[in-house]
């Protein structure tokens, strides 16, 4: 009973805190290639940068959460996320916009948002340095621990505050995704461009509000994304670096352009990861006593060591494409 | 007025010149065919006159405004609509969705005008919620044209509705082009099936290398020996 609590605890929990920051981080990657055909690699520093703006705010204001009881960095998180749109959008008209205008091929769109990659990384360096933060240095972080009504279970179910809020608000954000896609005129006009750029384009579909659109939801998610992701642990000024491999992994994963597969994507990674790192040797311990004594039990068993967790994503990729090349939902090609 | 009237006009892609001084011009609530033969320019006088080519000389006048140049976006709000000759659904969007598309630069409440469109194509009241890049060829022509009417044009510019139907499809399209017509809308449209267009067309133009070689009324191309012989097919 204890091996299984520790294994929701290890890989459930685990897998879906890590897999919906991951569908988070790739539903903007898949829409911003759906409407602008191409792969925005400063992605994940759009994620450390809403993380950022959320830091800054709990610094500022450190008391905003106790009025009503949340993390104050989860209360500052709706301003977090309107600050990075607004710089997704002016990074898209200060770069990428110019360069779309002149008809460049989709390969430099991407050597720019390298560069764009490059100089927010750049900046962060410069004015946060490298070492990590913590959010809650003024209030406390709220640690769950249910226990289970059975006889043999002693271990509890853990689980904290951010990962509850985590869970809450990537429900909602994928059922207002959901309704946005499929009931407002700009969704189904997203849905649209996605389709057939030419034909929005003929119709009198405004692109220009579509592209904002996009930036719009792309930005704020990365910044819920990587604010709840460093409430869970730590803000880490190289958090971009670690997470951009498996979101793009998780949106290729999912179908290239697919927000559902996006989602289906990032969870599929979450969980391979945390899967992965299991140490399956657990479930084997209670058998111990009944195994005749020339098998002898590792301590440790699991399908990847730790310091290789990072490989996981790319497997988990190959796999995947070469099962089913356009990925889980008929995706675009690259 | 003229409904549309363009003279001499030229333009490509990119350096490459395609028209070389095409002329056209079609009355309030006529049908005007363009037929010639393949890669003589037909497609591209469409786009010219839509704004999605650069016109690098002559003029286009639409409703007595100059649009010469005018991006397509302005130009469907002021009334003039395109169906493309290929991709011209949105294949993942229902059929509902891609007539509210073509309705996006309205504000106000059109969906008489999906019925009105459900009226005209009875096939796709029933596909209503499928995605349209389900249906077939012949359906998905209705969509496009229907797409495109949402704006209730003045002028409709249709590139080869017809092409890759069924003779049953051909037909119902024609019946729809002309009961559309009817209705009040300018029609400038391509079409290879170039006897059945130019029967219902009130101005024919053929068009060869960039340039009209015959521009008269639908009847007399259709009676034009010359003609004939060498676009008709004898
Ligand atoms: N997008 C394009 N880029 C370059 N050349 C094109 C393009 N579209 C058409 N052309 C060329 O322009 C010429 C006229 O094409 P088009 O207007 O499509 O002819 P059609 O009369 O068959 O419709 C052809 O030689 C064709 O190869
Ligand atoms: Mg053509």
């Amino acid at each position: 009973m204890n091996e299984f609590i520790f294994f929701i605890n290890k890989v459930v929990i685990s897998g879906s805190v890590i897999g919906s920051i991951y569908a988070m981080g790739a539903i903007g990657v898949t829409l911003v290639f759906a409407i602008l055909r191409f792969a925005h690699f400063a992605h994940g520093d759009l994620m450390t940068l809403g993380a950022f703006f959320s830091y800054i705010l709990v610094v500022l204001f450190p008391e905003a959460g106790s009025f009503i009881g949340l993390p104050t960095g989860f209360v500052m998180l709706p301003i977090a996320m309107a600050l990075t749109a607004i710089v997704a959008i002016l990074l898209d008209r200060s770069f990428y916009r110019p360069l779309r205008q002149n008809n460049v091929k989709p390969v430099v769109m991407v050597m720019a948002s390298i560069g764009v990659t490059l100089m927010i990384q750049g900046l962060i360096r410069v004015f946060a340095g490298p070492s990590s933060r913590n959010f809650f240095f003024a209030e406390r972080k709220d640690i769950f621990r249910i226990e289970l009504p059975f006889e043999l279970a002693s271990r509890k179910i853990v689980v904290t505050e951010p990962q509850l809020l985590l869970f809450v608000f990537i429900t909602v954000a994928v059922i207002s995704l959901h309704l946005f896609l499929t009931r407002s005129r700009l969704g189904k006009a997203m849905r649209a461009m996605s389709d057939n750029p030419d034909l929005s384009r003929v119709s009198g579909i405004n692109t220009t509000m579509v592209v904002w659109t996009t930036w719009i939801i792309a930005g704020s998610l990365a910044a819920a994304a990587g604010t709840l992701l460093s409430l869970d642990v730590t803000l880490k000024p190289d958090l971009s670096f670690n997470i951009l491999l498996p979101i793009f992994a998780a949106a290729i994963v999912g179908g290239v352009g697919h927000p559902y597969g996006a989602i289906a994507g990032g969870f599929v990674v979450g969980f391979a990861e945390t899967l992965s790192v299991f140490n399956w040797a657990i479930f084997l311990r209670p058998f111990r006593d009944s195994l005749p004594d020339w098998i002898d039990l590792p301590n440790k068993l699991a399908f990847v060591p730790t310091e290789y967790k990072i490989t996981v994503p790319f497997v988990i990729l190959v796999v995947i494409l070469i099962w089913r090349p356009t990925g889980i939902f008929k995706g675009q090609v690259l | 007025m003229a409904l549309i009237k363009a003279t001499g006009l030229h333009g490509g892609y990119g350096a490459m010149n395609i028209l070389n001084g095409v002329d056209m011009e079609i009355e309030e609530g006529e049908i005007g065919v363009i037929v010639g033969a393949n890669g003589a320019g037909k497609s591209t006088t469409l786009k010219a006159l839509f704004g999605l080519l650069n016109v690098t000389e002559g003029e286009i006048i639409f409703k007595g405004e100059t649009i010469t140049n005018m991006q397509p976006d302005k130009l469907v709000r002021r009334g003039m609509a395109f169906v493309p000759q290929e991709y011209n659904i949105f294949p993942s969007l229902t059929v509902q969705e891609n007539l509210e598309m073509g309705a996006f630069v309205r504000k106000d409440d059109f969906t008489h005008l999906i019925d009105q469109m459900y009226g005209y194509f009875p096939d796709l009241a029933g596909k209503r919620d499928q995605p349209a890049g389900e249906l077939s060829g012949g359906q998905r022509q209705m969509v496009a044209m229907s797409r495109a009417l949402m704006i209730e044009p003045s002028l409709l510019l249709l590139d080869e509705p017809t092409a890759g139907l069924s003779p049953l499809y051909m037909n119902e399209i024609f019946d729809r082009i002309i009961a559309i017509n009817k209705s009040g809308v300018g029609i400038l449209m391509v079409e290879q099936n170039a006897k059945q267009a130019l029967g219902i067309a009130h101005k024919g133009f053929v068009l060869a290398n960039g340039t009209n070689r015959f521009t008269d009324t639908g009847t007399n191309l259709l009676n034009d020996p010359e003609v004939a012989k060498s676009f008709l097919g004898g």
